[in-house]
């Protein structure tokens, strides 16, 4: 979708701010945030793709007005009361208002009611979710292929940003097959995909402003490209 | 399967209070109570975050790849395959490409559509790789952004920006600086930033890490 999350190449931010020595987390409801954000129990349907998607959908003046962690807080109050895993209600007490076996806060798939306990997830973290994939269809293009992106304006979730549809690059590399994010976002199914990095010449992003070297990189997947 | 964002909306946000503090306090005791969370996983997140996963995990990687021609070109082929050989995989670090700065070639790692970046070797993103500024701005004209960081490069450099659009993570391996021939991997280390291996940098020269 066209938000202001797909800022690439916009003006107006100001300056880069940055702070030496910064700490991890800046206060400590930060550092809960990430934390509840990483251990809570699954939501039924959700994944990585979705996560990304729910903060776009946020009303641009709001993911504006909001910080980092800001962003993911409101993000995952939202998901969790569009879950009705939690209601607004009890984030508003700030207390559960029904137990937990009885007026049920919705099981996950896999029917596992205890919360997740620290060393699962930590195991998980080291593990890290993988979204490559296997996929039977041989790769469209191959390493030095010229390419133009496609000139596409999902009202949905996409990982083609602005800046970079309807131009004209080389394929670099090839990555491997992944999980579509268009389709996965949108509890489509997962659809791989094979995924290339894309060469495009600065200039054919930014026209003659841009140094005749420089170079930016992409990595896009099939269905986002066209052979040129 | 139904589309799980559709139904989502932020009306709530204005319902709830702006203290953040107790707006997160109330989050999580819903959450405790329900059953859905256990406090101590989200401490040992916080811990592990805190306290192990940094920056100095993607140093030791960039000064083992200064010391061993092999591994530096086993971490350029297949840059989660050398990864991994040290242990270093994980959430967010799935899939590593290396990309190795010189005289002639200047990387940046950047994500404009929100904020990818390799945990398990660098930790948590700093604040202004997450901010509209960097996220905005490094595509279009990253040797401006470059000058703020204090890097003036010349029109003979190629400057070449990665936009992490998808699982790939990137772990840029700053040039080696003059004067390091004798030092060991630890030594080495110690002159690689966590900004050296997003690009924003170059590695420190051994006189100015000794000096502070």
């Amino acid at each position: 979708m066209n938000s202001v999350h797909d800022m690439g190449g916009m003006d107006g931010f100001g300056p880069v701010v940055f702070e030496q020595n910064e700490p991890v987390f800046h206060e400590p409801w930060e550092a809960r945030v990430f934390g509840i954000a990483l251990s809570a129990r699954g939501i039924s349907g959700w994944t990585l793709d979705t996560s990304r998607h729910s903060r776009e959908v946020m009303p641009p003046a709001l993911y504006l007005s909001l910080s980092y962690y800001q962003r993911w807080l409101v993000g995952r109050e939202a998901a969790l009361l569009s879950a009705d895993m939690v209601r607004l209600e009890e984030l508003q007490a700030g207390q559960a208002s029904r137990p937990p076996d009885g007026d049920k806060p919705p099981t996950p798939p896999d029917g596992d009611k205890s919360p997740t306990p620290p060393d699962k997830l930590l195991a998980g973290l080291a593990k890290g979710y993988n979204a490559e994939r296997q996929v039977d269809a041989a790769p469209r293009f191959a390493v030095g292929d010229a390419v133009v992106t496609r000139n596409i304006h999902p009202a949905g979730h996409t990982r083609l940003p602005r800046y970079a549809r309807d131009k004209a690059g080389r394929i670099h590399a090839r990555r491997g097959a992944f999980v579509l994010p268009d389709s996965n976002a949108h509890g489509r199914g997962e659809s791989p995909e094979h995924l290339y990095c894309v060469e495009i010449a600065a200039r054919a992003l930014w026209g003659e402003a841009a140094a005749a070297r420089d170079k930016v990189y992409l990595d896009l997947w099939e269905s986002y490209l066209r052979a040129a | 399967m139904s589309d799980p964002v559709d139904k989502l909306s932020y009306d709530h946000h204005q319902h709830l209070p702006s203290d953040m503090t107790l707006r997160t306090k109330a989050l999580e005791s819903v959450l405790v109570e329900a059953g859905l969370v256990d406090p101590a996983t989200i401490d040992a997140v916080i811990e592990a975050f805190e306290t192990e996963i940094g920056p100095h995990i993607g140093a030791q990687v960039v000064a083992k790849a200064w010391s061993d021609p092999d591994f530096r070109a086993r971490l350029l082929a297949d840059g989660t395959a050398a990864c991994a050989e040290l242990g270093y995989t994980g959430e967010q670090t799935t899939h590593v490409v290396a990309l190795e700065n010189s005289a002639e070639v200047h990387n940046l790692v950047v994500c404009t559509l929100c904020s990818c970046y390799p945990w398990m070797l660098l930790g948590l993103p700093p604040t202004w790789y997450k901010a509209e500024p960097y996220r905005a701005r490094s595509v279009k004209e990253p040797r401006a952004v470059l000058r703020e960081f204090g890097i003036d490069l010349g029109e003979e450099v190629e400057v070449r920006v990665w936009d992490s659009t998808a699982e790939i993570r990137y772990l840029v391996v700053p040039e080696r600086p003059a004067g390091t021939e004798g030092l060991d991997e630890a030594a080495l280390a110690a002159l690689v930033s966590r900004d050296s291996m997003i690009g924003t940098a170059f590695a420190s020269s051994p006189n100015a890490a000794a000096g502070g």
